[in-house]
């Protein structure tokens, strides 16, 4: 007879069957997370941010604000359409430009260009920005986001590649925007 | 007959299922819960079954690939035989369930069910609705158009506010950096393999419950749950005044619960199915991106909130009003069940269905929104510009130009976010409009970048024009004194 204290063959056993597909499992659990979180650890500057072009110089005349779509740089073959990317692009003077996303900084909607009152126009919940892309009125907390642009070879290109959403900390994205308040 | 009944013993024998299915019909319920009130637990079920097999038919031809969803959805709606029908039973299946489950989980609440011994039944159920709303969300996606698309841009951004990880949560959430193939394909996952794999489960383990604990007697005023004493209480009522669940209580369910579906099969065939929408396009940019309408509410609150309070209201709220919901019962487990005498909850559920009806309402038409085309679209009404001065009808055109219209109205024509512009004159002198107008204030941006000296002149010789006939314009008194009678007197605004 066994003692109170002492265990069973079978009852060994069982606990060591049930700590060996523990560890089964445990093992075959690296893959399964590592394969859930990819698009997380895959890092932003190696694999999403890059350069893109967005056209030449002188499709943007100065002092006038264009729509311009670029495709994004990290595609899968199934995106469609889904990889295209609008933004809007301010070219002050000379090759000073400012290229703002379309997304509405409070909750991400598609903001559009109003040339005569100068000012971006949020549809959802009326945001507005001015031209500079500071806020102006509405639920923003903030300005549009600012993508990082250079001018190359008569090239207006920018730093892109992410949906650029409120939480983001858009210092990875670069400068901060200007802010009316 | 008896061939058959001997196909069923034969089956019986090697299943044993028939003796417990029997316990389960049979099982006594109190006479007075055979009530056309009990009757929405089981029409969410019905919903949901037909939303199971009308989902397994959609996935006969829908294709879950950004580059194609869409035309898949058109081929559904237009080539595929009754294909329109099918999609039309599950949108409007879906919004009845999520409404159906609602009215039950306020049934519930004030009948006292969610009390002693039944805690643990509620908490099951709030899972439930949790689940029924991240299905329709998720279905919303795999409808994808615009609005799917731009609303999977607001779930994100509004993910991305949690502190430190919100950045991660959006690129999990969507599968990679931007809204694409990946996001669709994840959220098809979801919708069709995980949350309905869970809501099974957990509908199981609620149903199990319901019949292992029996069905919440009809609450009596001063009746009142003592953990002590519930059980033996309750046994004693079944006995004493109750019925076999089947078929005592279970025509009403049944009735209820084809008239259920006899109403989605009518909203399907009269409104037909939902969209899709434009393609989605993220280029196409002339869109104003609406949720469905059981999210309508939180459309219509994030408008409302101080921006301020945005963050904070996203993030925590839903924490708090999910725990307030889990520990209810353990709040209060014990007590009256009687709505009667339970006025703060039958307030309560009051309160929250006028705030969510309210806001439902008015995300309807979109008070806070700007009407994008209204300086194009909407022409300033003839009789504001009867009787006007060139400089005046001057202003009337930079009002248009410079898109006042899409935020202001003139004779109920043009936006609501700005007030009504019909009568501005009387509430506001011709010093405030100008200050107004180049500084902005309120909610409105600074026009002065914008507009040249010559056009504010203009249009605030215009905007004072508009006011009520018989009711002066504002008049600021010190002009009087300052510029003396004569020419503060003058109402218009000649310069």
């Amino acid at each position: 007879m066994p003692g109170e204290n002492s265990i069973s063959r079978r009852g060994l056993f069982m606990k060591v069957g049930i700590l060996f597909n523990g560890l089964v499992a445990s093992a075959l659990a690296v893959p399964v997370v590592g394969f859930l979180l990819s698009s997380i650890t895959r890092g932003r500057a190696g694999a999403y941010l890059s350069w893109v072009p967005l056209g030449r110089v002188s499709e943007f005349p100065e002092g006038e604000t264009r729509l311009a779509t670029f495709r994004n740089p990290y595609v899968m073959p199934t995106d469609g359409k889904t990889a295209d990317t609008a933004c809007w692009v301010r070219r002050i003077e000379a090759d000073q430009f400012q290229v703002f996303a379309v997304n509405c900084a409070h909750l991400g909607c598609p903001v559009r260009w109003f040339a005569q009152s100068g000012l971006f126009m949020c549809p959802c919940h009326g945001g507005a920005y001015y031209r500079d892309g500071s806020r102006a009125s509405g639920p923003p907390e903030r300005g549009l986001f600012e993508y990082p642009y250079k001018v190359e070879n008569g090239l207006v290109t920018i730093q892109a590649g992410e949906l650029p959403t409120p939480g983001a900390a858009m210092a990875l994205l670069g400068k901060k925007p200007p802010c009316a308040s | 007959m008896r061939f058959l009944a001997r196909i069923g013993e034969w089956f019986d024998r090697r299943l044993q299922l028939a003796a417990p299915i029997r316990e389960v019909a049979e099982h006594p319920v109190p006479r007075n819960t055979a009530s056309w009130w009990y009757v929405f637990g089981s029409a969410a079920l019905t919903v949901f079954i037909l939303q199971l097999v009308t989902g397994i038919l959609l996935a006969l031809i829908y294709v879950p690939s950004a580059g194609e969803a869409w035309s898949s959805l058109q081929a559904l709606n237009h080539d595929v035989t009754l294909g329109w029908f099918i999609r039309a039973l599950h949108g409007w299946g879906s919004n009845f369930m999520v409404a159906i489950v609602l009215i039950h989980m306020a049934q519930v609440f004030l009948f006292g069910a969610y009390k002693f011994p039944r805690e643990l039944t509620w908490i099951v159920g709030i899972f439930l609705l949790l689940m029924t709303l991240g299905m329709a969300f998720s279905g919303q996606v795999l409808r994808f158009d615009q609005d799917a698309y731009w609303g999977l841009g607001i779930g994100a951004s509004i993910a991305s506010r949690v502190p430190i990880v919100g950045p991660l949560i959006v690129k999990l959430m969507l599968g990679g950096p931007i809204i694409a193939g990946a996001t669709l394909s994840r959220f098809f996952a979801l919708h069709v393999f995980v949350i309905p794999g869970m809501l099974i489960g957990f509908v199981v383990v609620h149903l199990l419950m319901v019949v292992k604990l029996g069905i919440n007697e009809w609450p009596m005023p001063g009746r009142v749950v003592k953990r002590s004493t519930y059980v033996s209480e309750y046994h004693e009522l079944t006995k004493k005044d109750g019925a076999p669940f089947v078929p005592y209580a279970v025509w009403k369910d049944l009735f209820f619960a084809a008239f259920v579906l006899l109403a989605v099969a009518a909203c399907a065939l009269y409104f037909g199915p939902f969209g899709p929408t434009g393609r989605p396009d993220p280029t196409v940019i002339q869109t104003a991106p609406k949720p469905d309408y059981f999210f309508l509410w939180l459309y219509g609150l994030l408008s409302y909130l101080p921006p301020s309070m945005e963050t904070p209201a996203l993030l925590i709220g839903p924490v708090v009003v999910i725990a307030f919901l889990l520990l209810l019962p353990f709040l209060s487990g014990e007590g009256e069940k009687s709505w009667r005498r339970r006025p703060i909850a039958v307030l309560t559920v009051l309160l929250i269905a006028i705030v969510l009806g309210t806001l439902t309402h008015l995300a309807g038409y979109t008070p806070w929104s700007p009407h994008m085309n209204a300086w194009s679209g909407d022409p300033v009404p003839d009789k504001f510009l009867r009787g006007t001065t060139a400089l005046q009808r001057q202003g009337a055109l930079v009002f248009q130009v410079k898109q006042c219209r899409n935020c202001h109205s003139l004779g109920d024509l043009g936006g609501q976010r700005g007030p009504a512009l019909d009568s501005v004159a009387v509430r506001l002198t011709q010093d405030q409009l100008i200050r107004q107008v180049i500084q902005g204030g309120g909610n409105m941006p600074a026009y002065g970048k914008n507009l040249s000296p010559a056009e504010t002149t203009a249009l605030v010789a215009f905007l004072a024009t508009l006011h009520p006939q018989g009711q002066a314009p504002a008049r600021e008194a010190a002009r009087d004194v300052v510029l003396g009678g004569e020419q503060a007197k003058r109402p218009k605004t000649e310069p």
